[in-house]
């Protein structure tokens, strides 16, 4: 009974977040209920067995998403008051209403049913390297797509270079802030760490791992206790290339040397899995953070 | 109606909420927090549907975590495009 | 004696929730943001105090406690730093509106 009042009380919550966040009058009101409703996201997926992923929300869609969307808000042209919301009231509010019925209708059943692949991933998972299955997933049955998911990260961040603007001016920060930092750094750090190491066994790996590291990076860099991060410097380049980099020399030796591309020697399996986590949490972190306070080089025009 | 029922409909509607922001509002941060709204709407249903069986169905969990991370990116990405082009037309209007 | 203990958690928890709303109305029916983030840090800090302490007594582990005291600390912390930075805020904002009304 009360476990039914938390959901329901959750589940109503974030629909009236997400209604508010939409009508909200100002912007900047706008961008501060979208972090809160981030958080209440995140809180919703640990009520449903996913602590780690809720502490990866918690970290880039309240946190890091919040200081882009602040961030942009400074560069932003103003908007103009009286249209917050325009036309097609009527039309607008129809097709989401059939799409939300035909949506429901959709998956509705799907509560239900039950599908052979964990099962799957349950049997094979002694095979894999790792004890905990969704970093058997991963990094083992799925290794392919997480590659190209480092890509796509990579590629944003390249992008991102290619589009340069004036950097914004930083303000001084105030000292209490840049202490509570320096308090909270080791902390980001050692919990980060932790989170890799339990990746094998436990919820948690690479990916939680890099996200909250980038969110502890963002603190620093903010409270002016990290020096700037620039493309130019090698130790950043390294970073960044190290985990794409080490995942394709493990693919291009298991292709040439073992069964085929990505698919490990069975002895080989954990170091050959711990080695890649380690590089992509270390190039997940960085180029998080370079998204999120990276300096833009200065317009030369 | 089981947990996981409930969050698949509310990850729907969450979804839908986003689909009609992005139909009605104009700025363009305000465009790019509602898609970002239909993004928590779609992993809010991954996340219920891997929840419907125990123990938890890992491969909708590792979508959902690498999805974060690469929405986070791309939302980057889409606020650099935006401010650059923001730039862009302050600086012709400013010299005509 | 664990029964006992049970007993006694209960008032804790329910001080506890007692503050959280308090601090929830106040700030929403206060008028300006020094009363509203009195309220609200008056909420974090002995709210979230009674409630830890209200669990750690019902705690099968020392080590469970432990987390929770560490968890009551960054809040408490954290709630510190912002409700400064936010007055901070606040009051240069007055400051430069001032100037601009005497200009």
């Amino acid at each position: 009974m009360i476990e039914w009042l938390l959901d329901g009380t959750l589940a109503a919550l974030l629909l009236i977040l997400a209604i508010a966040v939409i009508r909200a009058s100002g912007l900047y009101a706008s961008v501060v209920l979208f972090i809160a409703f981030g958080l209440l996201l995140a809180l919703t997926w640990a009520r449903l067995g996913a602590p780690d992923l809720a502490l990866a929300e918690a970290a880039i869609g309240a946190g890091l998403t919040g200081v882009l969307l602040l961030g942009a808000l400074a560069h932003a042209r103003p908007e103009r008051p009286s249209n917050t919301l325009y036309g097609y009231r009527w039309p607008a509010a129809l097709v989401s209403m059939a799409l939300a019925a035909l949506l429901i209708r959709a998956v509705w059943p799907l509560a239900e049913t039950t599908q052979p692949l964990p099962a799957q991933v349950m049997t094979e998972l002694e095979a894999s390297g790792v004890s905990h299955p969704v970093t058997a997933v991963l990094l083992n049955f799925r290794a392919w797509d997480t590659l190209l998911e480092l890509l796509v990260v990579l590629f944003a961040f390249l992008g991102l270079r290619q589009l340069r603007l004036a950097p914004l001016a930083h303000t001084e920060p105030w000292p209490l802030l840049a202490a509570w930092g320096r308090l909270l750094a080791p902390l980001a750090l050692v919990i980060g760490g932790y989170l890799l190491w339990r990746g094998t066994s436990a919820p948690g790996g690479a990916f939680q791992g890099g996200a909250l590291l980038a969110a502890g990076l963002v603190v620093l860099r903010l409270n002016g206790v990290l020096p700037a991060l620039s493309w130019r410097q090698w130790p950043v380049r390294l970073g960044v290339l190290l985990g794409v980099t080490v995942f394709l020399a493990v693919a291009a030796l298991t292709h040439a040397f073992g069964a085929g591309w990505l698919t490990y020697p069975v002895a080989w399996n954990t170091p050959l899995i711990v080695a890649i986590e380690v590089a992509a949490t270390l190039s997940i972190a960085l180029t998080l953070a370079l998204l999120v306070v990276g300096e833009p080089e200065e317009v030369h025009p | 109606m089981t947990q996981s029922l409930l969050f698949l409909v509310v990850g729907v509607c969450l979804w839908v909420i986003g689909l009609y922001g992005l139909l009605r509002v104009r700025h363009v941060i305000r465009r790019l927090i509602a898609v970002n709204i239909m993004g928590g709407g779609a992993f809010t249903v991954m996340v219920a549907i891997a929840v419907r069986t125990d123990p938890v169905d890992p491969v909708f969990q590792a979508l959902v975590v690498t999805g974060l991370v690469v929405a986070v990116s791309a939302t980057a990405f889409a606020l650099r495009l935006a401010s650059a082009e923001a730039h862009c037309t302050r600086r012709r209007e400013s010299r005509p | 004696m664990t029964e006992w203990l049970v007993w006694l958690s209960w008032p804790l928890l329910l001080a506890g929730a007692f503050f959280f709303i308090a601090g929830t109305v106040g700030m929403l029916r206060f008028p300006d943001v020094y009363t509203r983030l009195h309220a609200v840090t008056k909420a974090d800090t002995l709210g979230l105090g009674l409630v830890v302490a209200g669990l750690s007594v019902r705690a099968d582990s020392v080590q469970a406690v432990a987390v929770m005291l560490l968890i009551w600390l960054l809040v408490m912390g954290s709630g510190a730093t912002a409700c400064q930075l936010l007055g901070r805020y606040q009051r240069e904002h007055e400051a430069q509106q001032e100037g601009r009304d005497r200009d």
